[in-house]
């Protein structure tokens, strides 16, 4: 009884003293409540669709801010590891009878070694180069997927594929749940030493080299990684459409994925993963207005660049929050002083 | 066959060749990567076939209205959404995608999503050993090099070319050197975006139209621009020739080859990036730190 009674006492001061005081962390709890009780309020299938399909593009999103945000290798080509996972474990699900707990697994591990074989030849290329060389593999697979139409069922795709679980709620949940524990990873791998050096790599590849780093490994770790969460969003969506078609690998979706991100704001992770919340939706909701759908979305696009072109997120946590001089700990805008050193905040 | 073969590649070719160079002149100049490229170039081919089929102008007027159309349109677009974000390199290629988008479902909205198709200007074919060949054909390829040879008349003995070419080199210095930048930017979008137009319009008596044909463009003009080299013209025109015959190859000699046309010529990008990483005829830009 004490012992609980102390980790709430504890949880209260955590709440109080590190959650509290910044806007931004309040934000991020109350996403986690969000995401986690939406099936409370409501239990309308249509609504349920939507947010588990925000859900896996979440994690999808996020994997590709985790390779070309953070370490700087523009990869256009990052429907390719959501479609290697989607079609093995589509694959291994159908012919292996695998169930999904089994195959999205397995279909992340396809979406690494993709990760390894992409990674290999572009580790010599860079910037442009790099953006418009990853840009060919997702297409150079569709011709592939649409040459064995036996295998991979050509233009329909897979079909038939098991469900996740059968209720709805259920399916929410544990989609939720997988995106809230893959993104907080990689929010974790962005903060540890592994995402400082990809970080590093980012600004100054060539000055990391000579600080005796061995880049090499490191971007083809991030490719690795990148792909292994990609994979798992990619397994997710085709348990969760049952179906695994050519559309996971087009080129729109490429490119979707990195306007979510560059509207989000790169190098946050999070950033990416509100903008699939905030996009997402409004795209779905937008659907009685079918003809104009798209031309709302890219003008919507278009102003949030033309003023925030850091992207959204990063834009509005510099509006809520200041920096100290001092210190560098981030306050509350409304604070004169800092929290931590007191030193006047401009 | 053999002549069919050497038609397409060389029709396809040019095309993808005027595409590149277009693509190629804008980076150089501005470290612009602009992938609403070809939407232009279908925003043109739209043009036309407005203005041939339902106002009933002469379809080489319709030709010259849409390319001065469209390269306003270019100049519009660079001035409105890219110039302001020029220095966020993620932003701008979000912009053209978002442009691109734009463009595409604007055309959907007025001349809904289904293919359309304009007559040839020329009726006609002549035929060498059995095989036909159609005067458009000609024409279309012959049109493709007069642009081209005006273009390098255009980039190496004027001196705006001059202008385009050290901007290219060096911003700074070329600022320096009392070039106006941004002008320069301004000009070269429009020269890059009417030779997107030229393409469209020549191109469209050959196709049909739809909203998403600037699609496959798009990727091949990227593979065209990486074989060849960033920022090389003789790279553009040689990796371009390469490529649309790889196609045409590929699409008479295998089975399924209208699925693997795509697969085939950027898996040729790859290998000779393989082996040269800077592309065919690459030229080294200096590091922007």
């Amino acid at each position: 009884m004490d012992l609980i009674r102390f980790y709430l006492r504890k949880l209260v001061t955590i709440l109080k003293n590190e959650v509290l005081v910044l806007p931004s962390r309040v934000i991020v709890v109350l996403f986690f409540l969000f995401v986690l009780l939406l099936p409370v309020f409501s239990k309308d299938p249509y609504l349920l669709r939507i947010f588990t399909l925000t859900c896996i593009f979440a994690i999808f999103a996020s994997s590709w801010d985790l390779l070309s945000g953070f370490t700087g290798q523009m990869n256009f080509g990052h429907a390719l590891f959501f479609g290697v996972g989607a079609y093995c474990a589509a694959l291994i699900n159908l012919h292996a009878h695998i169930p999904p707990w089994g195959s999205i697994p397995l279909g992340a591990l396809g979406a690494v070694l993709a990760g390894l074989i992409i990674g290999i030849p572009c580790l010599r290329l860079r910037g442009t180069y790099l953006a418009l060389t990853t840009l060919a593999f997702p297409i150079i697979l569709m011709g592939i997927v649409f040459a064995l139409p036996d295998l991979t069922g050509g233009e329909n795709g897979i079909s038939g594929i098991e469900r996740i679980v059968r209720s709805r709620v259920a399916n929410y949940y544990i989609v939720a749940v997988i995106m809230l524990g893959l993104c907080t990873v990689m929010w974790k791998i962005t903060d540890s030493n592994t995402g400082i050096i990809f970080h590093a790599i980012r600004e100054d590849e060539v000055a990391v080299r000579a600080s005796g780093i061995n880049t090499t490994r490191y971007k083809l770790l991030a490719f690795c990684l990148s792909g292994f969460f990609a994979g798992v969003a990619g397994g997710l969506y085709a348990h969760f459409m049952r179906i695994a078609g050519p559309s996971t690998l087009e080129v729109s979706m490429s490119f979707t994925v990195v306007i979510w991100c560059i509207f989000g704001g790169i190098v946050t992770i999070y950033g990416p993963v509100g903008a699939v919340f905030v996009l997402f939706p409004l795209l779905e909701f937008l659907r009685f207005w079918q003809e104009v759908r798209m031309l709302m979305f890219a003008c919507v696009v278009l102003l949030i660049l033309l003023y925030m072109p850091d992207g959204l997120f990063p834009w509005l946590r510099d509006k809520i929050e200041k920096e100290c001089p001092r210190c560098k700990i981030r306050n509350v805008a409304t604070r004169k002083t800092c929290r931590i050193c007191t030193a006047p905040l401009d | 066959m053999v002549l069919d073969i050497i038609i397409g590649g060389l029709i396809s070719g040019s095309v993808y060749a005027l595409l590149a160079i277009g693509f190629s002149i804008i980076f150089g100049a501005a470290r612009i990567v602009n992938l609403a490229h070809t939407a232009f170039y279908m925003v043109a081919a739209y043009c036309i076939y407005f203005a041939a089929q339902k106002m009933g102008i002469h379809p080489i007027w319709g030709m010259v209205a849409a390319i001065v159309l469209v390269t306003l349109l270019g100049v519009i677009s660079y001035k409105l959404f890219i110039n302001p974000i020029r220095e966020h390199e993620g932003a701008v290629l979000i912009a053209t995608i978002a442009l691109a988008m734009a463009f595409q479902e604007i055309m959907t909205l007025i001349f809904t999503g289904t293919y359309l198709s304009i007559p040839s200007l020329i009726k006609g074919y002549f035929s060498i050993l059995g095989v036909k060949i159609f005067y458009q054909q000609l024409m279309t390829f012959c049109a493709a090099l007069l642009v081209m040879a005006v273009l390098w008349v255009l980039l190496m003995k004027t001196r705006l070319g001059l202008a385009i070419r050290s901007t290219a080199q060096d911003r700074e210095v070329a600022n320096l050197m009392g070039i106006n930048e941004s002008r320069v930017a301004m000009i070269t979008m429009g020269i890059s975006v009417g030779l997107a137009a030229f393409t469209g319009a020549i191109v469209v008596p050959l196709t049909v139209l739809d909203p998403h044909m600037w699609m496959h463009p798009l990727i091949m003009m990227m593979a065209v621009v990486v074989l060849g080299g960033l920022g090389s013209l003789k790279g553009c025109f040689i990796g371009a020739y390469i490529l649309g015959f790889a196609e045409a190859l590929v699409v008479f000699l295998i089975p399924a080859g209208a699925f693997l046309k795509g697969s085939v010529a950027l898996s040729i990008m790859i290998l000779v990036l393989l082996m040269r990483p800077e592309g065919l005829f690459g030229v080294t830009f200096e590091e922007e730190r």
